[in-house]
């Protein structure tokens, strides 16, 4: 073996692992050299350049659309528009979720930013330049902008091109048992209600969504090289929507820079893409810019809440109902699983004992962009888990309790897993109270409350200084969808699959239907088969993200990866390890039963020093060993697993914050995280997720907001009016652990991609609210919205602030 | 991405090239200096000069000067060597205390002082600082240089009394004489770090000796303060012993005679509250750092 | 106009519109596709190089502004010995996922360590306050710049004994 230099490959220099542990990650020599290749570093010989004309009305109608403009401009290859389409039938495209939704404009636009013309030039700045040449002549509308109007007899119809369709009502869907909810609150010695909304935000990755799609002289066969978390599921909907056959069609999803959601839907600048490259016959790349990323691609949450909560007087919960308002935009475009209109929320139950749990989830069209499913949310779980988290912290205001103690009433007992909970999911294991313990030990919480104390004492004396608040939060999560029984995307269902080869020298290829978009599954994926077969990492080749070189599955988000490819990846394993033994025994012509697995070798039981390594075994299996008849050559096996449950991983979170109440400014000071995703393949990508997540909970919970004027004008249309944290708004995250293994993974592990920023903003919220002795304000908690609620008039932020 | 429109490019060698440059083509040329206004607007096409004027390269533009009697910024200085030059950081800490909440390190390496100042953006930091600091402004034309004291610099939002055939050459500020007690400072209230402002204020304040406001400067950002300052504050302090209750009386009056516009930083109630705050709060800065108190 | 640029040390001459910007003059006409750009508004500061030896953000110049000057991108950090500290510090404290930000993140690093050499966390978060990650929550850049700059110093002091 050649040494390593530690100056050109300092991952592969540094301990290396045969299995589960910290290891450094094999993909980022070529991220610190500039040498990632994502999908706008893609030039091809020919290549043309999109760019999208978009509509600046939330709500117009379409009188009229000239393009001769822009087809003059010299260096213009194409114009294309939504009548170009219709004589395609490309116009308009099924969503995920039962509706459709319009590619480029034909009658009226139905939000500010949506697509009405597609130019094609030969190069980007032209593109750009000949948008501004294409007269559009609008009639404007009256937008349906405040989603509680949304419904009223007389509010502007957004979908009129429905025949039949008098109102904006998208679907009613309820869970849990409403009767005995009821009778729970009818019996109740105390109820807490409050409205809460989790606002429109935007998962915004870092790199933009974009493509080039080329299709092929030769093969004739549509090559297209997209930003996109689900590859496989790609391929099927540009199937369906072009009618090219689907072995017809290669998706590469290259390096991709951040998804959180962004990257699973199917947005109308591909498909423009796609069809310009069909009539141009030259590759055609569109890199979205990031105000149509923001006005445009999926956004996340926009759930307006009212919670009620029933108790006993000293805090025991009895009942949980919510009412959900929930925004869906111009079209019900959520990617997620296709029987559940609200995703995962009714697991709002969260990690208590809840016996009686009811919600009630009304989806409504406005003026507003599609979407609702992104950002991290395991399907609506960060929504269903904000709704707990406030609720129980406002029941402990209204009791007078303490929050950590209504938690430790309330949170369920390990001997109770697997739970089945009051909207039916089973939980398949836990400790929470172990975990909260953990965090509060670690915060200090009983220290944090005296601080508090005296705080508030010298700021009541003086009226000065900063107050301290603490938060909690005690989450669990639910990922790893499906079953496919119960899961798809449209009509495809949830699972996913992994293949491995064995070489003939012992290294082995892992070829998998999911994605990264920086989780790491290179290196991740390459410790799972160094864990079941005994070999380095480095022995591993992780192939992913080519529809051409991987088997077919749904990709990743949820939170999907380790529960479902992770488990086929280890199943894949384990049956190549059940095949090297069959090959291993004709080596040693001696019966498998005799023989054990150990450290990377077959070996005879009691003579250990007899025995074949993987790849000698490897060798054999490719060479001319004669191998018994229903032994196939070679050394390879292969899964599709489809997962008998989700995963559930959960955590106890603790934010301090300091807010200064004369001008409402906060400041996160700690975030303790204790975090339970069963056994962790590899505990530094683990919490690099954490971390991350954390972050964005920070984001969520004191500045991101898409807001939108009564004109409908988008107000978060920029990174200077979309606010991401920055390294100076973010704590030093304290992690701990719990390790509570899944009985149904392969490897006991549950997914972790998500868990932080389902969990951290209640948390944050939380704190802050408590800080300044306020029941409830929404996010984001700009200094602005502190100052508003101390006066007790907490802004409306998914509104102009007036 | 985001593009500008085509335009035609020049790059000057002296504020003399410059002046030609800008006589010969009129209004249609911009001057470009590091861009970070100008660029973002034609990228949004709202700005689509037809010439811009590259001054990155005059060198009379550059460099920091401090006599006895003021500290001389030219208006090519980026905001990153304000920040680096510790003596401004003495004479006008102010100045340091606005630096540093400017938009973030990267964007201060290239944005410059004039660029800052000539953009006029209501919610410019430094635009409030060197008002209430009573800078003047020496500017350049055909017709020879002249001077325009801050207060009688800004016309409005994105309007100042730099012509389109003028361009500014450097800001003076005034240092108090020796002897005299003197401190400034600035805070800012923000969404976040490299937000615009929210709010800003800033305050200088000389001390006579026997300890009355000799004299004070307050600048107000982003709260719609006429030409960025609170003269009614000012007034109410100047001569006067500067107690907790003429600060609170100060803080009052620049919050009651400012003119804030609700946007999505805040409402107007908040937007004035802060007036009153920040500047109850750069008062006692300034106060603390003159030894004041 | 022709301009000419030297980037990461070697002279560069190409005709190009003025209004072409910096960025992508360096990813469309040089292919040095390290450098990204992910904002437009010079918020992000994935577009982060150095001109003159100082980080811009490069969505935010012309690229006839850098005519006659010296441009250095991510892909002039590894020298002929290798990867420069700062890459090999990113990677050993896992200061990178998605691997998009860094670039940027790299050159305002090499350039806040050669300015500071010992910095607080304070003044390396101060330092990359303009560019966003959406990955790490920042901890293991931060992680990344301090193991950097203690290993320099080690270094440092190795040679001078």
């Amino acid at each position: 073996m050649t040494l390593v230099d530690p100056r050109r490959d300092p991952a592969a220099a540094a301990p290396v692992p045969n299995g589960f542990g910290p290891m450094l990650r094999k993909e980022d020599g070529r991220f610190v050299r500039g040498r990632g290749r994502f999908v706008d570093d893609i030039d091809l010989p020919g290549m043309l350049h999109g760019a999208v004309l978009r509509s600046p009305y939330a709500h117009a109608r379409i009188v009229s659309i000239d393009t001769g403009g822009a087809l003059a401009h010299p260096k213009v290859r194409a114009v294309i528009t939504g009548a170009d389409l219709e004589r395609r039938g490309m116009a308009w495209l099924p969503t995920l979720s039962h509706d459709v939704a319009a590619v480029l404009a034909t009658d009226k636009v139905r939000y500010q930013g949506q697509e009405i013309a597609f130019v094609v030039a030969e190069d980007r700045y032209s593109a750009r330049d000949a948008l501004a040449l294409i007269d559009v002549e609008y009639e404007p509308l009256a937008p349906v902008v405040d989603a509680r109007r949304a419904l009223d007899p007389d509010a502007p119809l957004v979908r009129d091109e429905v025949p039949g369709r008098a109102d904006n009502h998208v679907f009613d869907w309820e869970a849990g048992d409403a009767a005995a909810t009821d009778a729970a609150f009818a019996a109740a010695e105390h109820v807490s209600t409050c409205d809460l909304l989790y606002p429109r935000v935007h998962p915004a990755p870092l790199e933009t969504c974009g493509i080039v799609a080329a299709l092929d002289p030769v093969t004739d066969r549509l090559v297209v090289h997209c930003t996109t978390q689900a590859p496989h599921a790609h391929r099927t909907l540009y199937a369906t929507l072009t009618g090219i056959p689907e072995h017809r069609i290669r998706i590469v999803a290259p390096d991709i820079g951040g998804g959180f959601g962004n990257k699973v839907a199917l947005y109308p600048g591909y498909l423009c893409a796609v069809y310009a490259a069909t009539i141009t016959g030259a590759p055609v790349k569109w890199t979205e810019d990031r105000s149509e990323n923001l006005m445009s691609t999926s956004f996340a949450r926009d759930y307006h809440m009212h919670g009620e909560i029933a108790a006993t007087k000293d805090g025991r919960i009895t009942g949980l109902r919510v009412r959900v308002l929930a925004d869906h935009g111009a079209f019900n475009g959520t990617s997620q699983p296709s029987k559940f209109p609200a995703g995962f929320f009714h697991i709002f139950t969260g990690s208590y004992a809840i016996q009686a749990a009811h919600c009630r989830v009304t989806g409504v069209y406005t003026n507003k962009a599609p979407g609702g499913v992104a950002y991290a949310c395991s399907f609506r779980i960060t929504e269903a888990s904000y709704l707990v988290e406030r609720m129980v912290d406002v029941l402990a205001f209204d009791l007078g309790l303490d929050p950590a103690q209504v938690r430790r009433k309330n949170l369920l007992r390990p001997e109770q897993f697997p739970y089945r909970c009051a909207t039916g999911w089973v939980y398949d294991s836990g400790d929470y109270p172990r975990a909260l313990e953990q965090a509060l030990e670690m915060a200090e919480y009983a220290e944090l409350r005296a601080e508090q104390a005296q705080r508030r004492a010298e700021y009541e004396r003086t009226g000065e200084g900063a107050l301290l608040g603490i938060g909690l939060s005690t989450f669990t999560e639910a990922v790893g969808a499906g079953p496919k029984k119960q899961m798809d995307i449209g009509g495809l269902g949830m699972a996913d699959a992994a293949e491995l080869s064995v070489h003939p020298d012992g290294t082995a290829e892992l070829r998998l239907s999911c994605m990264s978009q920086g989780q790491g599954h290179e290196t991740t994926f390459a410790q799972i088969i160094a864990h079941e077969l005994g070999i380095s990492p480095y022995a591993v080749n992780v192939v992913q993200g080519d529809t051409d070189r991987t088997p077919f599955g749904l990709g990743t988000y949820g939170s999907r990866s380790t529960p479902v490819s992770g488990a086929a990846a280890a199943t894949a394993a384990r049956r190549v390890r059940e095949r090297a033994k069959l090959v291993a025994a004709a080596m040693l012509e001696i019966s498998p039963a005799d023989l054990e697995w150990e450290a990377g070798r077959w070996q005879v039981r009691g003579d250990p020093a007899a025995g074949a390594s993987l790849a000698e075994i490897a060798r054999a299996a490719h060479g001319s060993l004669e191998l018994p008849d229903d032994l196939e050559g070679q050394l390879s096996g292969r899964c599709v697993y489809n997962p008998p449950n989700l995963t559930f991983p959960f955590g106890a979170y603790v934010c301090v914050v300091e807010v200064d109440p004369g001008t409402g400014q906060v400041r996160v000071r700690r975030f303790v995280a204790v975090d339970d995703c069963g056994v962790r393949i590899n505990p530094t990508v683990v919490e690099g997720q954490i971390h991350g997540g954390l972050a964005d909970g920070i984001g969520m919970a004191l500045m991101e907001v898409l807001a939108f004027d009564t004109d409908g004008n988008h107000l978060g249309a920029s990174f200077m009016d979309y606010l991401l944290p920055t390294a100076l708004e973010c704590p030093s995250w304290e992690l701990g652990q719990t390790v509570t293994p899944s009985p149904h993974h392969p490897l006991g592990a549950k997914g972790i991609g998500e868990s932080a920023t389902v969990g951290a903003p209640a948390a944050v919220v939380n704190a802050v609210l408590d800080a300044i002795g306020v029941r409830h304000a929404d996010m984001p908690l700009t200094p602005a919205q502190v100052w508003s609620a101390m006066r007790g008039r907490p802004l409306r932020t998914d509104l102009a602030v007036r | 991405m985001q593009l500008p429109a085509h335009f035609e490019y020049q790059r000057a060698r002296s504020v003399e090239h410059a002046l030609a440059l800008l006589s010969r083509h009129g209004p249609e040329a911009r001057l470009i200096a590091g861009g970070h206004s100008l660029i973002p607007m034609m990228k949004l096409r709202l700005a689509q000069p037809e010439l811009l004027i590259d001054i990155n390269e005059v060198p009379e533009l550059g460099g920091i000067e401090i006599t006895e009697d003021e500290i001389r910024i030219g208006a090519l200085v980026r905001h990153t060597q304000l920040l680096d030059c510790a003596e401004v950081g003495r004479s006008a800490p102010m100045l340091h205390d606005a630096e540093r909440v400017i938009a973030d390190p990267l964007v201060r390496n290239r944005g410059t002082v004039g660029g800052s100042v000539c953009q006029a953006d209501p919610s410019e930091d430094l635009s409030g600082a060197f008002s209430a600091l009573r800078a003047v402004a020496d500017i350049a034309g055909p017709a020879g240089e002249r001077t325009v004291p801050m207060r009688g610099f800004f016309h409005g939002p994105y309007q100042t009394a730099v012509g389109p055939d003028e361009l500014l050459l450097r800001l003076r500020v005034p240092l108090p004489a020796p002897g005299l007690r003197t401190g400034s400072a600035y805070r800012k209230v923000s969404r976040r770090a490299g937000d615009w402002a929210v709010g800003a204020a800033g305050a200088a304040v000389t001390l006579a000796p026997d300890g009355t406001v000799a004299e004070v400067g307050i600048g107000l950002t982003a709260l719609g303060a006429r030409e960025f300052v609170a003269t009614e504050a000012e007034d109410l302090l100047r001569g006067q012993r500067p107690t907790p209750e003429a600060i609170d009386a100060a803080g009052r009056a620049a919050a009651q005679h400012c003119e804030p516009v609700a946007d999505q930083r805040g409402p107007v109630e908040y937007k004035r509250h802060l007036a009153g705050e920040l500047t109850r709060r750069v008062l006692r800065d300034a106060l603390a750092r003159a030894g004041g108190r | 106009m022709e301009i000419t640029v030297t980037v990461n040390g070697r002279t560069r001459t190409r005709d190009v519109e003025p209004r072409l910007l910096l960025v992508h003059l360096l990813r469309d006409e040089l292919r040095l596709t390290g450098t990204h750009w992910g904002c437009d508004t010079s918020n992000c500061g994935a577009c982060a190089v150095w001109l003159d030896g100082v980080p811009v953000k490069s969505c935010t110049v012309l690229a006839v502004m850098a005519d006659g000057h010296e441009i250095r991108t991510v892909e002039g950090l590894e020298g002929p010995h290798g990867l420069d500290q700062i890459q090999i510090s990113f990677v050993q404290c896992h200061g990178l996922q998605c691997g998009f930000c860094t670039p940027g993140m790299l050159m305002t690093a090499r350039w806040l360590l050669d300015r500071v050499p010992d910095p607080t966390d304070e003044q390396i978060r101060e330092a990359i306050s303009g560019q966003t990650c959406r990955c790490t929550g920042y901890e293991n850049i931060v992680r990344a710049i301090r193991h950097a700059a203690a290993a320099e110093r080690d270094a440092a002091e190795r040679g001078a004994r």
